[in-house]
């Protein structure tokens, strides 16, 4: 045991969240304790959380799209001419979101504060701004500062006014310094734009079909005009290149002619090198193209142009043939890669590197890429997506605005000059309301890349502070949940560090929804332009200089700048050093990634966006770079993380490079012997936010700590600082929250021990009862009596007063009074303003809120009689309360939505008890529902005379295998005697043995286990009973919510058999099996009533004769009264019989005695 | 000391721990029940006794009646909690529900010797009377606190009424009240109790009705927070223990257990301060050499008041409630 451990004090909590960590005494260590390098340096992870926080990727990525990002767009749109008039022109000049040019510098223009916009269901959103250039008349005119559409801003960001503001100000705009922000709010709902995950653009894939003896390279190019995917491909071991718009497969050879290679000598150098095997395989391919006689580049054209898939539009030229040739070549087949006046030096080395792959794989199988590598995969957040929808709503907009213009320039004589700024802000509803929407619906559908993509957005979570965070940490993946494909679920070695491990969610989403782990950065776009003039600084040299014969000779690496060759260097150790070290000295992007690849003897650079990095400690000489004098700097609050990175001693990789190196774990693996690269931070950031909740988790089962990771987030707790200002549709709180005995690191790095859900409560592992089979727990009645688990339930309910056109509106009413001047019944709720009276009792049957609406809101407006205006007649249309328990009005609000309609909500809430069913779960994924309530003196006590909160049946150990949970008990137990809270960090926290010692030197037993008396008998138990305090969790699956019984209600309309589901009062079905049982048992009679007398039970008229039905003893097939009798059977028969009839099938009833 | 009587406390397991289906009785010898030998053999030895805890010894009775008097002291001895609480105002954050759970749970110092049952029989109208309810009020208005220290971010200093304590519940007499509680008026036992936190605006005015009630209808009407005992540890030495295994053989044991003599052999100085950790079975240096026990009929009571009343008092009271229930039985027809 850490001997400067001490008790925690009690003391007021200073405001800055994070302050705490820098305290001069932090943690039980003062300022002058001595340093210790290989423990203290996970103070590194506080200063990282403190700049970079778990949802700075959402902000980072939405901070790049505001201000980068569509300065780019505006860039690339920025002129709209007029077919008509061809001196009209109009220039955008800048773009700004929130703050015109005027403005001072800082200012953050929004509508109103967040939290306002939840209340009302307003977006919260800033304008965007633009300076215009256009022409009115001759003249050219500047306008700053257009309004063109109100951009929803993400919650944090730098365009939204919490950011950087301290929690006092925080506290005045009603919002909590806790939540972690990353969200949109829009009409008033709390959006998340899942990060997504995809296949890296614009590099190479190789990947080869064993069984059909197919190797394939492919590469998705996308720009801002276009996605397109070109596969370079074997096919009876001839290599083609396949795209989309070309119609068939071209020969390689023939594509590189194309491109200007026409030398075979060449082609065979810039694919296979000087490797004779590589020239074996490749050969047949020159034959091909030999036999289509095509030698010249120009030969070479004409073929890939007509072969060319033309989709013109009226109005364009037609080409050539040859010029389509050109067209293919230089813009639609691998499009990244622009081509500069008939420049296809690049494009064709481009080709030529994807052959030179799919040949080395055709020679060795091995070289294949994997799909599933983290380092292929690129996440797509919240800015990329935003950017995507918003160039097509300013394409849409400009085009909008352009057909408008010409319709007004069209007309020959026009009173006045014509001033384009007026038509301008007719359209820029559309903006505000594209973004909107597709946020709102997550929808997101462009044109221009086919893209149609549904669920983007998600509501966030408000379950518990968890469960929010838990979301802004969630990658969803592209791949379809139903194909059963093991791959992309299965845990890939190369997340380590990057992706939790633990949590992902069971069933048909699993291992394709992740999580980020702690202390993760996913990058944004950097520019490329100054990295590829670095290289070529660096003795890189230029691929365009570089004769065809040497690039690939022995000892040459290829150097690749995001995938595309740019030069080779023959010395790549010193290149790839040189590199890092100016990335270390921060000449350059510390995000920016180099790493060797040595079987494809290539050097990669990469600096785009949605890769994912973490910092890591550079070791070099076998010493690690940060000391204990840094971390004191730190500790003293001079330094920041940032200093690290910029003095060299910390740097971030991304996947590839970080399999480029030699990560230490821990100080102690540095190994002289081998040359160990960097040391890893701290170990349990391999897992993220939510898995970091539990203790011990190494020590679990693994699947138990994914079990926990899914049940976390449906706990009860405390949700934000604001809770009980939030009007959401549902909210759980708990009543007494505690933080747990059994903290980890993590659980303090993102304030779960200030926001927390769950209690403490005193466990006895035994058998007690018998109602604790199945994982069944048993409670302690007086502790719930005394607030153990109790949480309160509110709910929302909104009522909207309409407003109609002939003028009418809703209202809302008094309440009624009977003879005695006493409210009616359902109107006891109410006050004199029709609205629940906060505090009131809302019973069953209640009103809530007494809504009328007009009756004659239908009528026209023209046939509205003017006397009749001031008697307008209304009907009841109230809000009536349904449930089993009353609630209580917990608040009222009124307001006005933007569409100037008042907006009532009506907060109703329930303090629920434990009750028999409801559900708990401690940290170890170990769920179960409460059995029993126990009276106390039932229960058994210990010497102290404590007696269990909670009692769990041990069968729920040997198979969970959960140990973690059993050293989460001896700990708790030790921290409860000892007066501290101890620590259950993953691969590390308090250790077991010290715990027990602090047990036996407070007399207990040093195993855990008590002597217990038996509460009923008094007497000793006679084995020992493992007790002490476990974190448990409520859950939010409660009986109340569940619980459901009818004995005869609603019945639908077209089958006449009972509704099905709670929620419509249904009927509980007797189901297949059941009937099976009962069919089985011989109860045949009662298998008549469940399924006919007790449902649909129908008297028909059936004809004997013809076996139709008929009516009033009629058959109207024969016309006779004759043969018809009587007979019941289900309504649902007589209605299929009757579907078939409709169907041109005439069933017959052929009728027989039974008896 | 007969064997019979130990509960052995062994590495893995507890021995011997029911008694017998006769009470006192045993295999050998004429144990036949009979109240003078009870009388003469029953002991109590008072350890101390505060205006809170009691700590007393029972021994040399069955382990039922031991039990019968715990359990009842937890859920049969009646005390006053507030039942209903009448909310006027409360715009504190603390919700009606909450606030009203904490003030019910608040132990309030009234002799329940002077209030009568609530008769559930009658309507809930004319249910409650001066005879078995107490009114409590609680009113309270946060203000600013005009003569605040500057800088302070104490509550307590800047605002006025920041921090509502069960103090504020103030007793509000009715009828005959007045004079029945002159002696001792009704208070909260603990005055510290936080029953929660305003700003300034904020407002609480309740009215709180206690009446009587039994723990086993609501934790809030246990007279105890703990009522429970413990079986007197036995220590016997079987081997002598000498030299720096006594010292080990000391440690295992919380300090004032075992003594040392002059001759460097450890012995039984006070088995009662055991807690009985079994520390010393895990030691294979004192396999055999040692037998851990608690003696079956020798309880030893602690019993923690809320406050209500003096915890001896709780005691006595547990035994009229075992009185009148045996007087119960003795009516009953049944057997008869």
């Amino acid at each position: 045991m850490a001997p400067k451990r001490k008790a925690v004090k009690l003391e007021a909590e200073s405001d800055e969240a994070f302050q705490e960590l820098f305290q001069p005494e932090y943690r039980g260590k003062k300022l002058t304790d001595e340093i210790n390098t290989a423990e203290d340096k996970w103070n590194l992870l506080p200063a990282f959380l403190k700049v970079k926080g778990l949802v700075k990727q959402h902000l980072d990525s939405f901070n790049y799209f505001v201000d980068v990002d569509l300065k780019k767009i505006i860039r690339a749109n920025e002129l709209v001419l007029s077919d008509v008039d061809p001196e009209f022109y109009l220039k955008y000049l800048d773009i700004r979101v929130g703050h015109k040019s005027s403005s001072a510098p800082g200012t953050k223009e929004v509508i109103l504060p967040p939290h306002e916009c939840r209340l009302r269901d307003l977006t919260y959103s800033a304008p965007i701004y633009v300076d215009v250039e256009y022409t009115r008349g001759r003249k050219i005119i500047m306008h700053k500062d257009l309004e063109i559409g109100r951009m929803p801003v993400m919650l944090r960001s730098n365009k939204c006014i919490l950011d950087g503001i301290n929690d006092k100000q925080m506290a005045k705009f009603d919002e909590c310094p806790l939540d972690p922000g990353g969200y949109f709010v829009v009409n008033g709902t709390e959006k998340v734009i899942l990060v997504q995950e995809q296949l890296s653009k614009n590099r190479i894939i190789v990947e080869a079909d064993e069984k059909k003896g197919i190797v394939q390279a492919s590469v998705t190019s996308s720009t801002h005009e276009r996605k397109s995917k070109t596969y370079v491909i074997t096919k009876n071991d001839k290599i083609y290149l396949k795209h989309n718009s070309i119609s068939e497969d071209i020969p390689i050879v023939i594509v590189l002619k194309a491109a200007g290679i026409t030398s075979d000598l060449e082609i065979l150098q810039l694919v296979c090198g000087s490797d004779p095997q590589y020239q074996d395989l490749f050969v047949v391919n020159f034959e091909e193209a030999a036999k289509l006689e095509v030698f010249t580049q120009q030969q070479a054209l004409n073929y890939v142009g007509k072969r060319v898939k033309t989709i013109r539009r009226a109005g364009a030229a037609k080409l050539s043939v040859l010029q389509e040739g050109i067209e293919a070549i230089a813009t639609t087949v691998i499009a990244h890669i622009t081509v500069a006046d008939l420049q296809f030096r690049e494009k064709a080395l481009y080709i030529a590197t994807m052959a030179r792959r799919v040949v080395m794989t055709m020679h060795n199988p091995k070289m294949v890429d994997d799909r599933d590598y983290v380092g292929n995969k690129r996440l797509e957040l919240a800015g990329q997506l935003m950017s995507l929808l918003f160039e097509d709503l300013f394409k849409k907009f400009n085009s909008d605005f352009k057909a408008n213009i010409d319709k007004i320039l069209k007309k020959p004589s026009r009173t006045s000059e014509f001033d384009a700024l007026l038509s301008i802000n007719i359209h820029s509803n559309n903006i505000t309301m594209g973004l909107n929407r597709a946020i709102s619906t997550g929808n997101w559908s462009l044109k221009r890349f086919k893209m149609e993509r549904a669920g983007v957005t998600h509501v966030l979570s408000r379950l518990s502070y968890i469960s929010a965070l838990g979301m802004m940490t969630r990658i969803s993946s592209q791949f379809e949940k139903s194909r059963k494909v093991s791959g992309p679920r299965a845990l890939q070695p190369s997340q380590f560090g990057m992706l939790c491990t633990s949590d992902t969610p069971e069933g048909e989403a699993c291992g394709l929804v992740k999580n980020l782990a702690l202390m993760t950065h996913i990058t944004t776009d950097d520019e490329e332009a100054p990295i590829r003039k670095l290289c070529y600084v660096l003795g890189c040299e230029n691929i365009l200089g570089i004769d065809s014969a040497t690039l690939h000779s022995q000892g040459n690496f290829g150097i690749y700048l995001n995938g595309t060759l740019i030069g080779t260097s023959r010395f790549p150790s010193k290149f790839v050093t040189d590199f890092r070290r100016l990335r270390r000295t921060g000449k350059i992007s510390e995000f920016v990634s180099i790493y060797t690849n040595t079987h494809q003897t290539a050097v990669h650079i990469a600096t785009d966006g949605g890769r994912i990095c973490r910092p890591l400690i550079i070791v070099k000489n076998n010493e690690p770079m940060v000391k204990a004098e840094h971390l004191l700097k730190l500790r003293q609050g001079e330094w920041a993380f940032d200093d690290f990175l910029s003095h060299g001693l910390v740097e971030y990789l991304d996947v590839n490079e970080e399999n480029d190196s030699l990560i230490a774990l821990y100080e102690k693996d540095l190994d002289p012997s081998q040359p160990v690269t960097h040391l890893e931070i701290e170990p349990f950031t391999v897992l993220g936010a939510v898995a970091g909740l539990i203790p011990y988790p190494h020590h679990n089962q693994s699947p138990r700590n994914t079990y926990q990771c899914a049940m976390g987030k449906q706990a009860i707790g405390a949700i934000a600082y604001n809770q009980f200002r939030r009007i959401d549709t549902l909210l759980y709180f708990m009543v007494y929250p505690q933080q747990p005995m059994v903290k980890t690191k993590t659980i303090e790095l993102i304030d779960y021990d200030k926001l927390p859900a769950g209690q403490n409560a005193t466990v006895a592992v035994m058998s007690y009862s018998g109602y604790d089979i199945e994982d069944a727990l048993v409670l302690n009645k007086s502790s719930i009596d005394r607030g153990f688990g109790r949480c309160q339930v509110v709910r929302k309910n909104t009522i909207q007063l309409k407003r109609y056109p002939n003028h009418t509106k809703d209202i809302v009413s008094g309440m009624r009074v009977d003879e005695d001047g006493e409210p009616i019944f359902p109107h006891k709720a109410l006050g004199p303003d029709g609205l629940g009276e906060i505090g009131a009792r809302v019973e069953n049957g209640q009103v809530y809120a007494n809504k009328f609406v007009p009756t004659n809101a239908g009528e026209s407006v023209l046939g509205h009689n003017e006397q009749m205006a001031g008697a307008e007649s209304h009907r009841e249309a109230a809000a009536y309360y349904k449930g089993p328990e009353p609630s209580y009005v917990d608040q009222v609000m009124m307001s006005v939505s933007d569409n100037d309609q008042a907006l009532i909500k009506v907060l109703l809430r329930q303090t629920r008890r434990p009750e028999l069913g409801d559900k708990f779960s401690s940290r170890h994924g170990q769920k179960g529902v409460c059995g029993i309530i126990v009276q106390q003196e039932d229960l058994p006590f210990n010497d102290d005379g404590i007696s269990p909160d909670i009692i769990m049946n041990p069968h729920g150990f040997p198979s969970r295998m959960t140990v973690g949970k059993m050293i989460e008990l001896i700990s708790g137990k030790a921290g409860v005697l000892n007066g501290s809270l101890e620590y259950g960090t993953c691969f590390g926290g308090s250790k077991l043995e010290d715990m027990s010692k602090i047990l036996v030197e407070k007399g207990f037993s040093y195993s855990g286990k008590d002597m217990l008396y038996s509460g009923i008998t008094g007497e000793c138990l006679q084995a020992y009973i493992f007790f002490g305090p476990i974190y448990y969790q409520k859950l939010k699956h409660m009986v109340l919510d569940k619980m459901h019984a009818r004995a005869r209600g609603p019945r639908a309309v077209l089958t006449r058999q009972p509704t099905e589901g709670r929620s419509r009062d249904g009927g509980l079905r007797l189901g297949e099996m059941e009937r099976d049982c009962v069919i089985a048992y011989g109860a045949s009679q009662l298998l008549l009533e469940r399924l006919m007398i007790s449902s649909d039970a129908f008297e028909v008229d059936v004809c004997n004769k013809c076996g139709l039905m008929g009516y009033n003893s009629w058959c109207t097939t024969c016309k006779s009264f004759e043969h018809v009798i009587k007979m019941t059977i289900p309504y649902a028969a007589k209605l299929l019989f009757q579907e078939l009839l409709s169907m041109n099938i005439a069933p017959r009833l052929k009728l027989g005695d039974v008896f | 000391m007969s064997d019979n009587n130990i509960v052995g406390v062994e590495y893995n397991r507890v021995t011997n721990t029911s008694s017998t289906d006769f009470p006192g009785h045993q295999a050998n010898g004429d144990y036949a029940w009979d109240i003078e030998k009870f009388k003469d053999k029953f002991e109590i030895n008072i350890s101390y006794k505060t205006d809170r805890t009691a700590n007393f010894d029972l021994i040399n009775i069955d382990t039922a009646i031991a039990n019968a008097f715990r359990r009842i002291m937890i859920s049969e001895v009646p005390s006053v909690a507030a039942e209903a609480v009448y909310m006027f105002m409360n715009t504190s954050v603390i919700q009606d529900e909450v606030l009203a759970h904490r003030i019910g749970l608040i132990p309030l110092r009234v002799d329940p010797d002077k209030m009568n049952w609530v008769d559930k029989t009658q309507s809930p109208e004319d249910r409650y009377t001066e005879d078995n309810t107490i009114v409590l009020t609680l009113d309270v208005v946060c203000t600013k606190n005009p003569h605040a220290p500057k800088n302070s971010t104490n509550p307590k200093e800047l605002y006025r009424n920041a921090h509502v304590y069960a103090r504020d519940l103030k007793f509000e007499p009715h009828g005959k009240q007045a004079e029945l509680f002159k002696d001792l008026p009704v208070v909260a036992a603990d005055p510290d109790i936080l029953i929660a936190k305003l700003r300034p605006g904020q407002e609480i005015s309740l009215r709180a009705h206690c009446i009587l009630g039994v723990g086993c209808d609501h934790a809030k009407f246990s007279p105890v927070s703990t009522a429970s005992y413990r079986l007197m540890p036995v220590i016997d030495i079987v081997e002598p223990i000498r030299g720096d295994s006594a010292v080990r053989f000391q440690k295992c044991f919380p300090s004032g257990v075992i003594g040392i003599n002059a001759d460097g052999e450890a012995y039984v100085k006070d088995a009662r301060k055991d807690t009985v950790s079994r520390e010393v079975l895990r030691h294979e240096e004192f396999d055999g050499k040692v037998k851990l026990g608690r003696k079956r009929d020798h309880f030893i009571f602690n019993v923690e008041s809320t406050g209500a009343m003096a915890p001896e008092e709780i005691f006595f009271k547990s035994l009229l409630v075992l009185k009148n229930k045996v007087e119960y039985l003795r009516n009953c027809p049944i057997g008869q």
